[in-house]
């Protein structure tokens, strides 16, 4: 009896109809300057197709269409290189499910308030120069540079935990207005959390320094608590909660 | 009366003639090489409308960074 329902459910699983959805994805060629960015449209069967958006996306470019450009690497929400707008939410397309729902198109569209490089490729040299500027490396003092080990102890590694997971996707920075309008001088949320990061190292000997270069009115006081960050980091970090304990921390410097 | 350029228009040129002057930079057998480049680069896209200053916009930061890093003089020569 059991294996006579185990046959007919996979004979269902065969007779099932297509479910086919449309995806909506931006595209633009700089080859063609000239011409305007456009949105796409490719239909998928969800049935034939993974459950997550990048899947959505190779099957695309396999089948499809070649020519769509994207970054991806690791397909497990580890390298932050598949970041991008989908359904209006900055997020890593392997991370994402698709909504199951045929009736609804999905719109992909490359993350916002970026120059683009290619169809979904954001141009990230100045993310990754604000990232440098803060220098996120271990700085010691000679004099205190320990013989061994430097150890630390449990609790001050306890303090790094939410900040150090963070991939560096860049979904907080661009979803933040006060980054779209300044983005010149805002250091935005990621860069920031990550400036934290190292300030409340207890094995780094520079904070003094680290909160001096953020003693202005732009690099960090841009951040009004929008909160957008904190709403839409994939890996469901808090940079705004970083951002305050750094203004909380520098307040009366 | 002399014309006036707009804003668009002064970027671009200062661009050319950025570029135009880093070539005698370059080692003296290789100029030819560099205005003709150059030329042929700026000549692409004379036909973008003068009123489409998205593209203009774009091709002007492509431009910069193309210079930025065509000006290394460890560049000695371009084909």
């Amino acid at each position: 009896m059991k294996l006579l329902t185990f046959t007919r459910s996979l004979a269902t699983q065969a007779a099932k109809l297509p479910n086919i959805k449309t995806f909506k994805i931006y595209r633009w060629n700089p080859d063609t300057p000239e011409i305007k960015p456009t949105m796409k449209s490719y239909q998928l069967d969800l049935n034939q197709t993974g459950p997550m958006v990048l899947d959505a996306l190779l099957k695309i470019k396999n089948e499809q269409d070649p020519t769509l450009t994207l970054r991806r690497s690791c397909r497990e929400g580890i390298c932050g290189s598949c970041a991008m707008n989908i359904g209006g939410r900055n997020t890593l397309a392997c991370l994402c499910k698709i909504d199951t729902d045929s009736k609804k198109d999905l719109k992909i569209y490359p993350l916002p308030h970026m120059y683009i490089v290619r169809d979904l490729v954001p141009d990230l040299t100045h993310f990754y120069k604000q990232y440098k500027s803060i220098k996120p490396y271990l700085q010691i003092d000679e004099s205190k540079l320990p013989e061994r080990e430097n150890i630390q102890s449990v609790e001050d590694r306890a303090k790094l935990d939410g900040l150090y997971e963070c991939i560096l996707c860049a979904c907080c920075s661009t979803s933040c207005p006060s980054y779209w309008w300044n983005q010149q001088e805002y250091l935005g949320p990621a860069v920031l959390m990550q400036a934290y990061r190292w300030m409340i190292d207890s094995r780094d000997t520079a904070t003094n320094l680290r909160k001096e270069m953020l003693q202005n009115s732009m690099s960090l006081y841009r951040c009004h608590t929008i909160m957008n960050c904190s709403k839409t980091c994939p890996k469901g970090l808090n940079p705004g909660g970083a951002i305050a304990e750094i203004k909380k921390s520098m307040a009366f410097d | 009366m002399a014309k006036k350029f707009s804003g668009l228009q002064k970027e671009a040129l200062t661009l050319y003639r950025k570029c135009l002057r880093s070539v005698y930079e370059k080692p003296v057998e290789n100029r030819q090489n560099w205005f003709s480049y150059i030329h042929s680069e700026f000549n692409k896209y004379r036909k973008v409308s003068r009123r489409d200053f998205a593209t203009i916009e774009h091709l002007l930061r492509l431009g910069n960074r193309r210079y930025e890093m065509y000006k290394n003089p460890s560049i000695k020569n371009v084909h």
